[in-house]
């Protein structure tokens, strides 16, 4: 067999090379000849109705599975709709490849028609970008490109592919020592005095708390850091996006922290004397306002990316690293303890808190989103994955779905992408075909990028959405609430009838407005095969509580009502 | 304070770009920007010049080396080390009188005239931002007609090299603290 390719089939050798399955994009000019040599690979390609959504489900499909999500585009428009779902896996550190077309490189620079400068718009928000023009280019770029997504803090990289170089032929030979990044040092470590120095941090702490956060997934650290909470006797406080490192069910496990945690969490922060951040990077929503943030703690920060460190909050001992081989490293040092008091004094800022249950609320006929969340939970054991959107649902969520597995909450957090669940759900569901895959999604969120109901339908997919719809855009709403004296601008939301608008793409859609159809609704839904869009009807001007607003001080919390309907889920007073 | 930074990068397209940019979107303000060939081939080197606190230099390192073409960071502004720019300068000579000040100005300062036209010269001079500014001074009575400066460019004195080492070679950043106390860590 001649080793002789063309530019558009050695995309292919590379991406197979690489062990890529499914990728997800949509043809058009510049990258029709590796649409044409696709037919004969052996790739799964997912057709998107909006590049957006491509990047949005490689992005899921990444996150849910640890691997390297492909997306795929043509030039221009096609491109550039991308630069949204880049930028989101930017922010999150998930791991992407965009593969775009280009025009041919003679008529780069000449305005051409679907020419767009892709590898300038997205050098930002990249965390590297490629423009091939020559077909010897191709594997090497492929390669290097996927090594460069996966290795050390992820992210998304693009390779944009001129039409000639993808027509050009040229002898097809691949050797991994062709990839040269003298420049890229993914392999960070600390040294055995930085080990030594958090070690005595850690054993002469009496109110240590751990920081879990995305790294903890990205490193596949999730048993790791159980092992250090374990022994030490360390609780453990998530970010939104490091939930499901540790299970919810946990002892040690205290929740989330930040803006919309859990006051007693936030507390237990404040009056922490060591901080343990694994994998997080103080971001705002984290910290509050950073001047009064963990006032008496010293702050050990693990991270593979050294531009953290000290960034947001200043730390006492950073340590550069993969953060699976530094608690690797690191646990020798770390006495077994009893932190009795410690953890008893958490428990007292809990309350009785912990032990109420949402169910036992008397049914004052309304809907709440908690409602629906926890009744999604309940039943799914905690176990599903659940694909989220941006806004109230999106932290009530966080709230009452206790995740019991890594990987199991894909959010949009640093960038807050609204748009961003049914697309990322697509992908989770394709990287993980046998686990049941949950969207919970607001009524705004989900109208921006609904067309990938199409795409559900193409692929005959499995996917339960819950739409959250209370007819506004709700935590913009809550803002004007608490902020802008109540004027509602721009909030107030029509939507179209989300049951009869599953029934258009051939998917089964249902209408829930009463708390005791919720749970039958949420059981048939898991025992249909094929997608089911539920959409519930809750409360319209329902509130996130607790609530840090923005720039407040970590401990200075807006309380949930007394009277709030909820109140028994979280009195947190 | 004003920090300058070595930086070697592969000399591969767009590389300029990817700096430019790090620096913009970080709101780093550059003073002043030169690259060129390095010793090593594919190999360029940067000097820029930028105001920040020390804090701020430590983050703009670590973001560097973010940079997947960058192969070397070095704030060499606490090191003894030699800074030079080259400027030309245009000015006017109305008369024979004021083109006869001017030459003598031009030997103060041990620069040159590198062309004689009737009615202006163009000076050259190499010097650090200082020599340039007072030269400049003294010449502006004159009339400066056109003015060009590359820079700042820097080099560490000594023996020692910047890239001594191999790419390969492990390399130490410097943790970003507020007091710049010499934390470090290896790589």
């Amino acid at each position: 067999m001649s080793s002789i390719k063309t530019g558009a089939q050695i995309i292919w050798e590379a991406l197979v090379n690489e062990g890529v399955t499914t990728v997800f994009g949509y043809p058009g000019g510049a990258i029709l000849p590796a649409y044409d040599a696709m037919l004969d690979y052996p790739i799964h390609h997912v057709l998107v109705r909006h590049e957006q959504g491509a990047t949005h489900m490689a992005d899921g499909y990444a996150r849910a599975s640890g691997k390297v999500g492909v997306a795929i585009a043509t030039s221009g428009p096609g491109a550039t709709n991308m630069v949204t779902g880049i930028a989101t896996a930017m922010l999150d550190s998930s791991p992407l490849l965009c593969i775009t077309g280009q025009v041919g490189s003679k008529v780069v620079g000449t305005d051409a028609f679907q020419e767009t400068d892709v590898t300038g718009v997205t050098l930002p928000i990249t965390k590297h970008n490629y423009l091939v023009s020559h077909v010897d280019e191709i594997a090497p770029t492929i390669h290097e490109a996927m090594y460069v997504a996966r290795s050390g803090r992820p992210g998304p990289v693009l390779v944009d592919i001129t039409k000639d170089a993808q027509q050009l032929t040229t002898e097809l030979r691949w050797d991994p020592s062709d990839v040269k990044l003298p420049g890229y040092r993914p392999d960070l470590s600390p040294t055995p005095d930085e080990y030594k120095r958090a070690a005595e941090f850690i054993n002469g702490a009496k109110r240590p708390i751990i920081l879990a956060g995305h790294g903890v997934l990205l490193s596949d650290a999730t048993t790791l850091v159980r092992q250090l909470a374990e022994k030490a006797q360390i609780p453990i406080a998530m970010t939104l996006l490091g939930i499901g490192g540790v299970p919810a069910s946990h002892p040690l496990n205290l929740g989330m922290m930040g803006m919309h945690g859990e006051a007693w969490v936030n507390q237990a922060i404040q009056e922490a004397d060591l901080l343990v951040a694994l994998g997080m990077r103080f971001d705002d929503r984290v910290t509050g306002n950073v001047k009064s943030y963990a006032p008496n703690a010293r702050k050990i920060h693990v991270d593979i990316d050294p531009a953290e460190f000290n960034k947001n909050v200043k730390v006492d001992l950073a340590l550069a690293g993969d953060l699976s081989d530094v608690l690797q490293d690191l646990l020798p040092h770390v006495e077994s303890g009893g932190r009795k008091t410690w953890l008893s004094t958490i428990d007292d800022m809990k309350g009785d808190v912990a032990v109420r249950d949402i169910q036992n609320i008397p049914d004052s006929g309304h809907l709440y989103a908690a409602h629906v969340i926890s009744d999604i939970w309940r039943l799914t054991e905690g176990k599903a994955i659940v694909v989220t959107d941006v806004g109230q649902h999106q932290m009530w969520e966080a709230q009452y779905y206790h995740h019991e597995e890594p990987r199991s909450l894909i959010t949009s957090g640093g960038l807050g992408t609204m748009g961003f669940a049914l697309p990322a759900a697509i992908g989770a569901k394709l990287a993980c075909p046998d686990k049941e895959v949950w969207v919970v999604a607001g009524d705004g969120g989900f109208q921006m990028t609904m067309a990938e109901l199409a795409t559900i339908a193409q692929e005959n997919l499995d996917i339960n959405v819950a739409i959250i719809n209370n007819g506004y855009l709700g935590m913009v709403r809550q803002w004007q609430e608490f902020f802008y004296e109540r004027r509602y601008a721009a909030t107030p939301l029509l939507s179209p009838d989300f049951a009869k608008l599953a029934e258009c793409f051939g998917l089964k859609g249902v209408t829930v407005d009463k708390r005791q159809d919720v749970v039958p609704m949420v059981q048939s839904a898991r025992s249909h095969e094929g997608t089911v869009v539920m959409n519930f009807m809750v409360e319209q001007e329902d509130t996130v509580y607790p609530m840090v607003p923005a720039g407040a001080d970590l401990h200075d919390m807006i309380r949930r009502p007394s009277l709030a309907p909820i109140v028994e889920t979280a009195n947190d007073e | 304070m004003k920090h300058t930074f070595v930086i070697y990068v592969e000399d591969k397209p767009g590389v300029l770009n990817r700096i430019a940019s790090l620096f913009r979107r970080r709101a780093f303000n550059i003073e002043s920007l030169t690259v060129g060939h390095t010793e090593q081939p594919g190999v360029s080197r940067m000097t820029v010049l930028v105001e920040s606190d020390a804090h701020g230099a430590r983050r703009l390192e670590a973001n560097l080396y973010k940079l997947v073409n960058v192969l070397r960071v070095h704030d060499i502004t606490p090191e003894a080390s030699i800074y030079r720019e080259l400027a030309m300068i245009k000015v006017a000579t109305a008369s024979p009188d004021a083109r006869r000040h001017v030459m003598q100005l031009v030997d103060v300062f041990r620069a040159r005239v590198v062309d004689v036209a009737p009615g202006a010269v163009i000076i050259e001079t190499t010097g650090t931002e200082g020599k340039v500014n007072g030269l400049l001074e003294v010449l502006r009575p004159y009339g400066v007609l056109e003015l060009v400066r590359t820079g700042r460019v820097g080099m560490v004195r000594g023996a020692e090299s910047v890239m001594v080492e191999s790419p390969e070679a492990p390399r130490t950043i410097r943790l970003p603290s507020d007091d710049d106390e010499d934390v470090s860590y290896s790589v």
